[in-house]
């Protein structure tokens, strides 16, 4: 009886037949997720190099805190070292599921924490090619899905799908996911824009894997196919369950965070 | 050797009729890569510097390609709900224009407050038919006292509002423009569809990429035929002969389509200003096909057999229409000296034309003719006894006509510098083209469309927020707001003290610059993250944060105007600000204020190399120096004159007028050398004195003279009907030069020979 249940239940999860493709793609996308819960907190150092079609080079360095929230999106608290003349800047996110993600930021040199009461969030991050949207958790139910089919990247199987974001500030109306058959990780992205051309590329380069689990990628390469810009942003340090508390993010911790 | 050739080509006649038809339809074949060009930037070479430092300004920041809405509701108030609701509407259908990067409206327009501590950032209209009257009433405040948006995407009365789409074309496919254009006419339609209250008009850099091509056709489907039709009419008059109007008409078309085809296989893209070479064309190859025939018709009234009559001719015309042939091809070739890619490809163009209607005139046309059956008539060549009448007044009146002449001259040419050098490109377009009618009232009622950018750099990487680098572009934009050429100034420090004013509690009193740079950079960044995609700063912010784009939209003014204010500005950088703010401005408009100057100093050049290789080969030719530089008169001086007229009555010249001389140059001198070779085979194989030899010339060449350049009057002439007034006033001063030509070759170069034609014994 028991088996039986079992049986039922990995049926009704994964059902073999008659699966729509928005059914196999949410599938998939729980299974992404389900494979990078448990990692608890992290921090690591993040730099994004950025490029015009001038040539022009220019780069952001900042550090990285998050943590994993059960039933909700993850919090996270950026402190930006470089440029200068915003060091010990912070930017505390509290991401959720549905509603709008809350966010904070502390001005040092006004020594206030000011909230951002904006509900668009689409606008690059930092002057570069990421929006704060690409970057922030992924959480399963920001976005709807549809699987599109099997298919290989640089020899590896993965499955591509659709993924359509659910908020309607986002500045996207789909993206392309192509993701490892193997891990159930993202290999690469394309974002297309309201008009439904073809806006960004990212690709993620050397995945490394953590607590023997979890995979982080040292490079996010965001190419933007219209204005021939670019941004290559690279992971560094990563330190798994440091022990961060609920209590690292908040809006008071936001002053102690530099 | 040439008699041997020519028998050949008479006795092979179907041979060479059905040859030159192979090899026509061979080069005309090339016209299936033809394409037409719609972009402003062809008219500057890739060396042009102006284009280099702008195109360097579109790589740091943004491209400024752009399409604008202007919304004109009927009631005169932008500021009701049904109106705001189209403009919100318009603003996020407008987001579906293929290559679209952001969309400006009032609507989308990123209003900041304070709310209690924090910074509120949000679309200035959302929602627009639940606003209450005194929602209404706070956003009209704001947006007319707005320095981002007033005389940019608001008129101060609050009458007109724009949206401005700017457009990254991938520049990849020809039908980009097209593309975008036909969207952008149509999303206006629907617009006006959605609320029949509003007038939408469309004008922006894309409009007018996308009318160049729409002006070469339009051009091409009125210019042609009536060119046509003045050509045919032409000839009946002068030949009496449906054969030798026939086999014309067939000269000309082949050579129009040989012309085209050629331009395909040569890869050249047609323009607005090579749509004029078919034409040019035309009328120069009507003279090669009158003098053959006329020739020809006279031997057959003599008697002679067809093969005779038709020998005759083509002995007596090789010379003179050879000559005249290469003369004008050299001429349009001198148009490679234009910094205007257009032109070089259209003295490229008319070149290859000219001697592809040479070429014809000598094997298809005497061929043809032998085929078609033909009658001689009975005609005497018109005019002629006027003509000795009037070589009679000349040679009598040669002392007060070589004076009243030089002195009618210098006149003339005294007046050249009333001309003004103007290149402004929306005056290309005639007031009866649509994108003209639309800009115009959008420079009425709402913005200037031409513009001078300046990037403006700071001390080093991230100092855009320095105090001191904040002061002086303040000081400069507040300078600019005061000269009277300047409608509107864009510039990142009106954001700037915005953002300190809100985060001081929305208190007028801190509308300044933050005197702190860490401040200024964390407000930058907490506004920053508050923006929604596509209305970043990155359109006027670098990636290093090293520097930021000033904008200045303009009033409708001159080449010159706008010219003499970028002085003033980088006069006013120079003198007030640090050496590293020490930059110029770029931008379209001042691309093409320059673009006359720098064509008129090359076509310099280029007509001097023409004139010295024209001359070099009439000296050959005539075989005399003395008349060989005698004739460096009659044909420099009318283009003197002519534009001398052109200062009189016009008074502004500008890109399109500074090829003239170069192109009318090999033109004016066939009337020359007609004129000039009937003189001296009198003096050489008559033994005639100078007055004797004059009087031969009238005689003999008088009526033909008369006559061609008659028909290339009204050639260039039609010309002046285009709609594109680059053409028309090319096509306008042409024809001028062309009829002064005539004038001085009738009533200045006799006197002149008469007076130093002579050679001291």
């Amino acid at each position: 009886m028991k088996k039986l249940l079992l049986i039922l239940l990995v049926f009704s999860a994964f059902p073999a037949t008659a699966e729509t493709p928005e059914e196999k793609g949410l599938a998939i996308a729980r299974e992404v997720d389900a494979r990078d819960t448990g990692w608890g907190d992290f921090q690591a150092a993040m730099s994004m190099l950025l490029k015009n079609r001038h040539g022009e080079e220019s780069l952001r360095q900042m550090r990285v805190k998050s943590l994993e929230v059960e039933n909700d999106g993850d919090k996270s608290l950026i402190v930006f070292d470089q440029p200068r003349d915003v060091k010990g800047t912070a930017l505390l996110t509290f991401s959720h599921k549905v509603k709008d993600d809350d966010q904070w930021l502390y001005l040092p040199a006004l020594k206030r924490v000011k909230r951002i009461a904006s509900r668009n969030k689409s606008g690059p991050f930092m002057g570069s090619e990421f929006a704060f949207e690409d970057l922030a958790s992924q959480e399963v139910e920001k976005y709807t899905y549809k699987f599109i089919r099997d298919d290989e990247l640089d020899g590896k199987p993965v499955f591509l799908m659709e993924r359509y974001p659910v908020s309607k500030y986002s500045g996207y109306t789909r993206q392309l996911v192509w993701i490892d058959k193997e891990r159930y990780i993202p290999l690469k992205i394309e974002f297309y824009d309201r008009k439904n051309s073809l806006l960004k590329v990212l690709v993620f380069r050397g995945y490394r894997q953590y607590l023997d689990k979890y995979w982080r990628a040292d490079e996010m390469f965001m190419d933007n196919k219209q204005t021939g810009k670019s941004t290559l942003l690279t992971w560094k340090n990563y330190q798994f369950r440091s022990g961060l508390k609920d209590s690292d993010f908040t809006r008071n911790s936001l002053k102690r965070a530099r | 050797m040439s008699n041997r050739f020519f028998r050949w080509i008479l006795r092979y006649r179907w041979l060479v009729v059905m040859g030159s038809i192979l090899l026509i339809a061979l080069a005309a074949s090339g016209a299936r890569f033809l394409g037409f060009s719609n972009d402003y930037r062809m008219f500057f070479s890739e060396e042009n510097p102006q284009l280099q430092a702008f195109e360097a300004m579109q790589n740091t920041y943004t491209k400024t390609d752009n399409v604008l809405f202007v919304i004109s509701p009927k009631d005169g108030n932008v500021f009701t709900p049904k109106t705001l609701e189209t403009v919100e509407w318009l603003t996020k259908e407008a987001w579906q224009i293929p290559y679209s990067l952001r969309v400006d409206s009032i609507s989308n327009y990123q209003h900041t407050e304070a709310e209690e501590d924090d910074l509120l950032v949000a679309d200035l209209v959302e929602d627009a038919m639940g606003l209450s009257p005194g929602q209404l009433e706070k956003i009209r405040r704001v947006a007319l006292n707005e320095p981002l948006l007033r005389n940019r995407l608001i008129s101060p009365d609050g009458a007109h509002t724009g949206i401005n789409v700017t457009v990254q074309l991938p520049g990849k496919k020809l039908d980009e423009v097209p593309e975008v254009a036909a969207f952008a006419e149509n999303l206006a339609k629907r617009a006006m569809e959605h609320n029949p209250d509003v007038e939408v008009r469309v004008t922006g850099l894309v409009m007018m990429n996308a009318t160049f091509p729409r002006m070469s056709q339009q051009d091409m489907q009125t210019l042609y035929p009536l060119m046509l039709l003045i050509i045919l009419v032409t000839m009946a008059f002068m030949l009496h002969s449906i054969s030798g109007v026939l086999v014309s008409m067939l000269v000309l078309l082949m050579s129009v389509v040989a012309t085209l085809g050629l331009t395909g296989w040569l890869g050249i893209q047609m323009s607005p200003p090579t749509t004029t070479a078919p034409v040019m064309v035309m009328t120069l190859a009507v003279a090669d096909c009158i003098h053959i025939i006329s020739l020809f018709l006279q031997g057959l009234r003599k008697g002679e057999s067809r093969e005779e009559a038709m020998m005759e001719s083509l002995r007596l015309n090789l010379g003179p229409v050879f000559l005249t042939s290469i003369t004008t091809a050299i001429g349009f070739l001198s148009l490679n000296f234009s910094d205007a890619p257009p032109f070089r490809d259209l003295g490229n163009m008319a070149a290859m034309g000219v001697m592809v209607a040479w070429a014809l005139s000598m094997t298809f046309l005497p061929a043809a003719l032998m085929i078609l059956p033909v009658r001689p008539g009975e005609r005497h060549t018109r005019g002629q006894g006027s003509m000795e009448k009037l070589g009679e007044f000349v040679i009598r009146q040669r002392k007060p006509l070589f004076w009243g002449m030089t002195a009618f001259i210098l006149l003339l040419i005294s007046q050249v510098p009333q001309n003004r050098l103007n290149d402004e490109f929306i005056k290309y377009f005639s007031e009866e083209v649509p994108f003209r009618v639309d800009t115009d009232f959008a420079v009425d009622h709402l913005t200037g469309i031409y513009l001078l950018e300046f990037s403006l750099p700071a001390v080093g990487e991230g100092k855009i927020t320095d105090p001191e680098y904040l002061r002086h572009v303040d000081a400069f934009a507040n300078w600019l707001r005061t000269q009277p050429e300047v409608l509107h100034v864009n510039t990142y420090t009106d954001i700037m003290k915005r953002l300190n004013k809100n985060l001081h509690g929305d208190d007028p009193a801190w509308y300044k610059l933050p005197d702190n740079p860490e401040l200024a950079a964390q407000y930058l960044l907490l506004y920053e993250f508050s923006l929604p995609f596509g209305l970043d700063l990155n359109n006027q912010i670098n990636v290093k944060k090293s520097a930021t784009k000033l904008t200045a939209s303009l009033k409708s003014i001159s080449s010159e105007s706008l010219l003499a204010l970028e002085r003033r500005a980088e006069a006013w950088l120079q003198a007030n600000t640090p050496d590293y703010m020490h930059v110029q401005a770029a931008s379209p408009s001042l691309m093409f204020a320059d673009i006359g100057h720098r064509n008129i100093r090359a076509m310099l050049k280029g007509t001097t190399v023409a004139l010295v290789v024209i001359s070099l080969i009439l000296m050959v030719a005539l075989r005399s120096f003395r008349i060989g530089l005698l004739s460096l008169i009659p044909n420099l001086v009318p283009i003197g004159m002519a534009f001398g007229l052109w200062g009189i009555f016009v008074g502004q010249v500008g890109l399109a007028l500074s090829v003239v001389s170069g192109m009318t140059m090999g033109i004016v001198v066939d009337d020359t050398v007609h004129f000039l070779s009937k003189y001296l085979r009198a003096r050489r194989e008559q033994g005639l004195g100078s007055e004797d030899a004059v009087r031969y010339a009238f005689h003999t060449v008088g009526t033909p003279l008369l006559v061609t350049t008659i028909v290339l009057m009204l050639g260039f002439g039609v010309l002046a009907l285009s709609d594109f007034e680059l053409n028309a006033g090319m096509g306008l001063l042409t024809a001028i030069t062309i009829g002064l030509a005539l004038l001085a070759d009738f009533l200045y170069l006799p006197p002149l020979l008469m007076q130093f034609g002579e050679t001291k014994k």
